[in-house]
């Protein structure tokens, strides 16, 4: 008799840790390229901001597992003659996308502090410079917050994608389940309501952030 | 035959099949869209309970596992579903779930004051949903629904988990013929690139042709 699925419960919760690999991963390469991104798109030349829009159109206009095909078989072995792991690349994919998103949700956060900060700055003698890191930048990331929460729960359900290239997450794990027992339904509605969870509670960790950094009276003021 | 010569009439054959899915499945979102949103801002405590939980659901699992379910779990029941019912449902689903967000958004935006008119002047609460207050909030959402508009353009490459043959689906296949991975997913790239800048352009003329002078100012 074929085992019963629940039993692998276990087995597809380890996936909780390829997933949130993934989904970190991606996070924090998107925010080390969206940032700069950003920055440029605001305060850069003009040949830079082409070139910066180019790439965020390019990256936000083409499918995910798309994107991982083309990186996976594609770029990285043929354009650039390296071999990485499925992980690798999903993560670095990943991030490159989420980049170019978390770009716009940044834009939107730098252009909803008042010009007048900027100009304050720059008469109480601060280089450009010192006005984006100083004053800017810790308002903008403020404001940034609740895209970023957004963001995250768009990864979190986009890393399902990355079972297509085998990276053994939660997905990838209950199509194995699926596959050995033979039921179906049971399974993928476990996936599912996992995903749920993940986040509903992935948001609320987001939200206590948020409240944390808080400084009452900063948006709306800006805004 | 060359590589060219095989893979362009292939991928366009893909492209019909994408936007075959497409025509049927963004209208039925948009409609699906409606009816949740409305449900959930003038419906009855059932109702707004029933709406709810299937937003929920269809937001919170990711496209791929719905589709999963959709074709072998519902299987599992004695329910099967071709490729493409399943991919064409499982966008509707789940675009229908994203977009009422945006409609529920624009119902509630819209000033108490033009229900209560449209009430005092012995309108039923089913005709100032449909002559008052949806017109002005579809144009409000419009923004909002035309981002999932092209979110589904793009997910739509997922409709290969399920066997249905779309761009994506048979690019795949043809890899492991011609192993030319950077020409034949460049050409998938282009093509969803071509659809998503002609989506964003096609909707924003249509938020223009559609906008109200004013009606923004009155609104908010």
């Amino acid at each position: 008799m074929d085992p019963v699925w629940w039993e692998y419960i276990p087995y597809i919760l380890q996936g909780a840790i390829w997933t949130f690999t993934l989904v970190g991963g991606g996070l924090a390469l998107g925010f080390a390229i969206g940032v700069p991104v950003a920055m440029g798109q605001k305060y850069g030349p003009t040949w830079l901001k082409a070139v910066l829009d180019a790439y965020v159109w390019f990256f936000r206009g083409t499918p995910l597992v798309v994107l991982l095909f083309l990186f996976y078989w594609g770029v990285f072995p043929v354009l650039l003659g390296i071999k990485l792991d499925a992980l690798t690349t999903s993560i670095i994919v990943l991030g490159l996308r989420s980049g170019a998103y978390q770009s716009q949700i940044f834009r939107g956060a730098l252009n909803s502090v008042d010009e007048g900060q900027m100009l304050a700055a720059r008469a109480l003698g601060m280089t450009k410079w010192q006005a984006i890191t100083n004053i800017i930048l810790p308002q903008a990331l403020r404001i940034a917050i609740p895209g970023w929460t957004n963001e995250y729960a768009i990864i979190l359900k986009d890393s399902a994608i990355c079972f297509t290239l085998g990276v053994i997450e939660i997905l990838t794990r209950t199509r194995y389940v699926v596959i050995s027992t033979g039921e179906a339904l049971g399974p993928f509605l476990f996936a599912g309501i996992l995903y749920i969870i993940f986040t509903y509670g992935g948001t609320k960790v987001f939200n206590i952030i948020y409240e944390k950094y808080h400084i009452p009276g900063l948006v709306g003021k800006g805004v | 035959m060359g590589f060219w010569e095989e893979f362009i009439p292939l991928v366009l054959h893909g492209a019909v099949n994408t936007l075959w899915v497409l025509v049927i499945s963004i209208p039925a979102s948009v409609a699906l869209a409606i009816a949740l949103g409305s449900a959930r801002v003038y419906g009855n405590a059932p109702i707004k309970a029933i709406a709810t939980a299937f937003v929920v659901t269809f937001r919170g699992f990711p496209l791929v596992v719905t589709l999963f379910l959709l074709f072998f779990g519902l299987a599992d029941l004695g329910i099967y579903l071709t490729p493409y019912q399943t991919a064409t449902l499982a966008f509707v689903l789940c675009g229908g779930s994203y977009m009422s967000e945006y409609v529920r958004g624009a119902i509630r935006s819209i000033d108490i004051g033009q229900s209560l008119a449209a009430r005092a002047l012995g309108m039923t609460k089913f005709q100032e949903l449909i002559y008052i207050i949806l017109p002005q909030a579809i144009r409000r959402a419009l923004p909002g629904l035309s981002n999932e508009i092209i979110y589904q353009i793009k997910y739509s490459s997922l409709a290969f988990v399920v066997g249905y043959e779309e761009i994506f689906a048979v690019s795949k296949t043809f890899i492991s013929r011609y192993f030319m991975p950077l020409q034949v997913f460049m050409v998938d790239a282009a093509l969803y690139l071509a659809m998503t800048t002609a989506a964003a352009y096609g909707l924003r003329a249509l938020e223009y042709k559609l906008r109200i002078p004013g009606l923004e100012m009155s609104i908010r």
